[in-house]
């Protein structure tokens, strides 16, 4: 990694303002009703400034850290996708008069996004999504505009939260594609300064236009040293070996059961999950009846409207629905996209509110699983 | 699409506080369209103009909680095609479904002079317990835009979008941070009827749950988690028992925490 240069907090905002130049919404991490959110930057001042979480299931609390760090936090309630597949949108309007009718589509809305502060979990995620999206025959023009033209300022995780299980996921804490820049913020007695991976032609260009010092030895060994720290803290952890077997052939155990009994079918999992993707079309007329709009919006397959067909639901049960979102995520994704559905962000373990841990419960199954080969 | 003639619509008051059919008034910027689709033929509220039925769509508001009323509600459904009932009242008996956990005898003795000049029910119940309803429109108050959807769908044939999952799906859509999960507050939201657009939520409250019951209500887990924030089992009763305490998953969770009833 020889292109990697050192900046520090004023470069930071450089950056921010250099960005807000080259025509992008920078949008990143900032403090909003007690938790740390994705919205709009202006500069570095609305960044987390000394702010921390803890983490665990059912549990969010903003705390403040001794230091004046800028990303020493896990992932909030907000993902990427918020930006990249907007939670509504209108696809398009009609009009009728006498008996034609006339169908407007949607202008094609192409901000500009930078993203400041992606974790590796949070690319990877991307990642799996381009393949929803972009990467096959049918195509989200919306994303696919937005994400062509985003800007990724990825930064390596500072500190584990108590619901992040990227190592075991393999997919963090260490950003390894796809960025703009890579970002690892070193904090080391009385010196606070980001050392920064060059990761694309765009990114070169911006640092350019930043104070920056060629990167030293010892200064990137520092941060190597600081997501191999994040890398033991862990607070979760998964055991994927053959975890799609392990499901399939436990459609019927009586742990799924178990979690119907606590899950509240709110749906909150499956939206804060940086891969889930599903939404529902919702066509809408005004009163007069001559004009029309079909809107899209995030869905779940926890609500019963997402498996109606004629006569009724296909998952009538909590349980069918929470079986069928855990083995997608974590088997069946695999054989419809290539790749696991869950990059071990630990969003839903932080957002449900009764703390559903799937983390808890995969092993509940496999240890039964064991036992019974034992007895056998 | 010409129509021949403008659709009749009734609203009538049954038990409740008028809010829901003042939604109607409260349209302001919808309310010249929906007065020119449709003939108000009856709504004391906004004139004292009034059209005999048939009528096409009876909007009902209110719950059912005397004698009378009962018989009432009859005659209504009798001259109504379509009969919509609108907010938490006529859906559910509304904040006055409280006596239903009590005896009301012991209300009226103590609150009117004259008791014997009252005759009411023991119960305040739903308009669905006496009568075949087309469709309810969950909330206290309505929603005015939920309103104006139910309405033009009724008009143009189609259903309305009025989707039953929880409240928790509308507050992350609009990316409201979850205030039980980050702030340890009481919230409803889990088992409560989407409708409001996350209203309290979104104001750092707990939601309420003015819309009840959700279409697939877990009323027993969200109690273990409250119980895990430290509420006791009357705060879990006074949780459940608000403007939809008689909405079936409400009733029967607030009843088990309910020490009378043991």
């Amino acid at each position: 990694m020889n292109k990697s240069v050192t900046i520090d907090r004023e470069g930071l905002n450089q950056l921010i303002i250099v960005l807000g130049g080259m025509g992008f919404q920078v949008v990143g991490p900032t403090v909003r009703d007690e938790a740390i959110v994705y919205e709009k930057l202006g500069s570095i001042k609305d960044l987390p400034e000394g702010f921390t979480d803890e983490q665990d299931g059912g549990i969010y609390r903003l705390k403040r850290r001794q230091d004046q760090s800028l990303f020493g936090y896990a992932v909030g309630p907000h993902s990427w996708k918020k930006f990249l597949h907007p939670p509504e949108r209108r696809l398009w309007q009609a009009d009728s008069e006498g008996s034609d009718f006339e169908i407007k589509p949607e202008k094609l809305d192409t901000t500009k996004f930078a993203f400041i502060g992606v974790r590796s979990c949070e690319m990877h995620a991307i990642a799996i999504q381009d393949k929803v999206f972009i990467n096959d025959k049918f195509v989200d023009p919306v994303y696919q505009v937005r994400r062509e033209n985003a800007f990724f300022v990825a930064v390596n995780c500072g500190q584990a939260g108590g619901t992040c299980f990227c190592v075991s996921m393999n997919t963090g804490p260490k950003v390894e594609a796809g960025f703009d820049l890579a970002l690892t913020e070193v904090l080391e007695n009385d010196r606070h300064y980001f050392v920064v991976e060059v990761g694309s032609k765009k990114g070169e260009a911006c640092v350019k236009q930043m104070t920056h010092q060629q990167a030293q030895k010892e200064e990137i060994a520092q941060a190597e040293n600081v997501v191999k720290e994040t890398a033991g803290q862990m607070g979760r952890s998964l055991n994927t070996t053959d975890i799609k077997g392990l499901l399939y052939e436990n459609l019927e155990h009586p742990r799924w059961d178990d979690i119907a009994e606590r899950c509240l079918s709110c749906a909150n999992c499956t939206m804060v999950c940086p891969t889930c993707f599903c939404s529902t079309v919702e066509d809408v007329t005004d009163i007069t009846g001559t004009h029309a709009e079909r809107w899209q919006k995030w869905d779940s397959c926890f609500t019963m409207d997402f498996t109606y067909l004629h006569g009724g639901e296909v998952r009538a049960s909590t349980k069918s629905r929470y079986r069928q979102w855990l083995t997608h995520k974590l088997a069946s994704w695999q054989d419809q996209f290539g790749s696991s559905g869950c990059v071990g962000c630990g969003r839903c373990i932080t957002w449900c509110p009764p703390g559903i841990d799937f983390t808890e419960e995969v092993p509940k199954i496999r240890d039964s699983e064991t036992q019974s080969l034992k007895m056998s | 699409m010409a129509r021949k003639l403008k659709p009749k619509v009734a609203v009538w008051k049954f038990a409740s506080c008028d809010g829901c059919q003042l939604s109607l008034l409260d349209c302001e910027d919808e309310l010249l369209a929906v007065s020119q689709e449709i003939e108000i033929a009856h709504f004391p509220e906004a004139s004292r103009e009034v059209i005999k039925g048939p009528y096409d769509l009876s909007l009902v508001e209110g719950s059912i909680t005397t004698p009378h009323d009962a018989e009432r509600i009859h005659k209504i459904r009798r001259s109504s095609k379509s009969l919509i009932t609108i907010g938490a009242c006529a859906t559910a008996g509304g904040i006055q479904a409280l006596r239903n956990f009590k005896d009301v005898n012991e209300f009226v003795s103590i609150v009117y002079a004259t008791p014997e000049y009252i005759d009411t029910l023991q119960k305040s119940t739903p308009i669905s317990e006496h009568i075949k309803v087309d469709f309810e429109l969950r909330g206290c108050p309505i929603d005015k835009m939920q309103l104006v959807e139910v309405i033009s769908a009724f008009i143009n044939g189609r259903k309305p979008n009025t989707p039953a999952h929880s409240t928790c799906i509308e507050c992350k859509r609009r990316g409201t941070v979850c205030v039980m999960v980050a702030q340890g507050k009481m919230c409803m939201g889990p088992v409560t009827h989407a409708g409001c657009g996350a209203l309290c939520p979104t104001y750092n409250r707990g939601c309420y749950g003015c819309f009840g019951p959700q279409e697939t209500t877990n009323a027993g887990s969200l109690s273990s988690q409250l119980k895990r924030m430290g509420a006791d089992d009357e705060e879990i009763v006074r949780t459940f028992r608000g403007f939809n305490a008689y909405a079936e998953p409400f009733r029967k969770e607030s009843e088990l925490h309910d020490k009378e009833n043991h």
